[in-house]
């Protein structure tokens, strides 16, 4: 590799990698070879089988297309029922060995099946799909008009993006995650802070974070507006590629090489104090509407535990932690939909869905649900909702009149326990 | 500002909107299952019950900083352009809504000066100079990216590959 001329951050590095160059300017446009294509039943066949038809082409590499179903699963009427068999049949045609139906959300099934490695390039067709970040690689969401393009040619224009560096001092506390993090974050900077450009994580709280934590910072960079979001890899990286078997872009993936410069010019430096922070919540209508979950008390109907970034196994053992030898208040329901087959099956295996299940909780399938608000499973009229999803755009997991409040799996079981929102660490003994 | 009479839009009213308006007031997700014309037809109705019903070819939104944000669904911007729309215009866009605007051939104009504009004015908008008349005054928007215009004057990347594949 020819070294390079002067200071690159770490996507830079990849950009670079992927365009073809030894280094890449922020601000450049660039054409990237694309090493992986992921997309759902919403986005993907159903959207994308009319285009190639209309231009007779075919894909560019059925190796390097993942395709996974999870926003209209279950599939519980005619129109569902026709997007998910197009998505079956396509994969069939197309011969698709990586797909996945029906096992869980596409963000957290990628990395699981071990399709992400550190210094990848790819795109998803989903605004999600910087969840991909945590592992080092450089994934972003595209419409899918986009994807057609990547399908068809492999490859995808990028203006070489800055990168804001989010330093996280120190440890979080107890109770503390990285949801709250994020919604901070979305608090202090609002949901175009991002610019478009990178936002990367680093410092003693991040280095900490188990991967699953680190996804949900990643995958809420598209709530910060970013293009995406990176975590330079390292062992506790190493340690989950490992595990699942991984293999990108390269035969033996590299954690060294894939690190900013240390002198790298960054477009802002902020840095935070992890121990200092409390549990956030977001009021409705905007995930930009944080404040400490102290400053809320309201009353709510419904609890719900789900999404790629608020039901992974890390995030059901939180609830869990709070639900231990408890159970939730008279009238309030609790939702819990895991991430995915495997998040669900780990829960099972050491008692923490038990937990859950014996203090209330009711489980929905392993899907997007409510937090796609595509399905049956959406919020009815005046209901007030605490989730531990990304969004809380007014009508979009229900009726325009319910009311969603975002917070960490631990201010979800909290609230479903007292019945209304209140600081979860009070119930952690 | 010269300009070839048939890069101006004919022309229609403004709608004015706030900062931030997200994919998933444009293109809700409960009527996502369905095709175009069901989804445009909902375009909006949780900020505008009355748009979709009533807005014209030719119309041109105003709005606040960040419009798009969210999903990376395209039957957003795909809506807006279904329902006639000549253009969006605001100060700044979600990075994601604005590729798949142009994307789709809909035109989406950064202009600094956007949240001044009132609601319901006579309206024309230049996409290639980014000229704007508004209620008899003009205004001027970023003009699109050079790099990107082939591909939006050939009506987006749909029928811009198309052309490019019959080269080939």
């Amino acid at each position: 590799m020819t070294r390079p001329t002067q200071a690159q951050t770490l996507a830079q590095k990849i950009v670079a990698r992927a365009s073809g160059r030894a280094t890449v300017t922020p601000g450049e446009i660039v054409t990237c070879q694309v090493d992986l294509a992921m997309f759902h039943d919403s986005s993907g066949p159903r959207r994308l089988q009319p285009m190639l038809e209309r231009l007779g082409a075919k894909v560019w590499d059925p190796d390097k297309i993942v395709l996974i179903t999870d926003h209209y699963l279950p599939a519980n009427d005619d129109d569902s029922r026709k997007i998910i068999r197009i998505a079956r049949d396509w994969a069939v045609e197309n011969q698709i060995a990586k797909f996945y139906d029906g096992i869980g959300i596409c963000h957290v099934v990628l990395p699981q099946k071990g399709h992400l490695t550190p210094g990848m390039f790819a795109v998803g067709g989903d605004s999600h799909s910087p969840t991909g970040g945590a592992f080092g690689a450089y994934m972003f969401g595209v419409g899918a008009t986009e994807m057609l393009g990547v399908v068809v040619t492999g490859q995808i224009w990028l203006k070489v993006p800055h990168t804001l560096l989010m330093r996280w001092n120190n440890r979080l506390s107890e109770g503390v995650t990285a949801k709250d993090m994020m919604l901070h974050l979305c608090g202090r900077f609002g949901l175009d802070g991002g610019q478009y450009q990178v936002v990367e994580f680093a410092g003693e709280a991040i280095t900490a974070l188990d991967m699953a934590e680190r996804m949900t910072l990643t995958n809420m960079t598209a709530e910060l507006g970013a293009q995406t979001g990176l975590i330079a890899p390292d062992e506790t990286t190493a340690a989950f590629l490992v595990e699942a078997g991984a293999r990108g872009f390269e035969e033996n993936f590299d954690i060294a090489i894939w690190q900013g410069d240390a002198d790298a010019p960054t477009l802002a430096t902020h840095e935070f104090d992890a121990a200092a922070l409390a549990p956030q919540v977001s009021a409705p209508f905007s995930p930009a509407n944080a404040a400490p979950v102290g400053n809320y008390n309201e009353h709510i109907d419904i609890a719900y535990i789900g999404a790629c970034t608020g039901a992974k196994l890390t995030d059901l053992r939180a609830a869990a932690k709070v639900l231990k030898n408890k159970h939730i208040a008279s009238g309030v329901e609790l939702l819990v939909g895991p991430a995915s087959k495997k998040d669900q099956d780990e829960a099972q295996a050491d008692g923490t869905l038990q937990t859950l299940v014996d203090a209330g909780a009711k489980l929905l399938p392993t899907a997007c649900g409510a937090c796609a608000g595509y399905g049956e499973y959406r919020f009815g009229e005046n209901t007030n909702v605490i989730s531990s999803t990304a969004r809380n755009f007014k009508g979009r997991m229900g009726a325009a009149s319910s009311r969603v409040f975002l917070g960490s799996p631990y201010s979800v079981a909290a609230a479903a326990v007292r019945g209304r929102i209140c600081d979860p660490r009070e119930l952690l003994s | 500002m010269s300009t070839t009479p048939s890069a101006i839009q004919n022309g229609g009213r403004t709608w004015k909107l706030g900062e931030n308006v997200d994919t998933d007031v444009l293109a809700p997700g409960r009527y996502m299952k369905f095709g175009i014309d069901e989804i445009a037809g909902h375009c909006l109705e949780d900020l505008l019950p009355q748009f979709a019903a009533t807005v014209k070819p030719g119309d041109v939104i105003v709005a606040g900083r960040n419009f798009g944000a969210g999903s990376s669904r395209e039957q957003a911007p795909q809506a807006l352009k279904h329902l006639g729309v000549a253009a969006v215009l605001a100060p700044s866009f979600a990075g994601l809504f604005y590729r798949n605007a142009l994307n789709l051939g809909l035109p989406v104009l950064v202009c600094e000066a956007a949240p001044s504009i009132a609601d319901n004015l006579p309206c024309t908008v230049d996409p290639e100079t980014g000229a704007v008349q508004a209620g008899g005054q003009a205004y001027h928007c970023e003009p699109i990216p050079g790099f990107l215009l082939v591909m939006v004057r050939d009506g987006g990347l749909l029928p811009h590959l198309e052309k490019q594949l019959a080269k080939k």
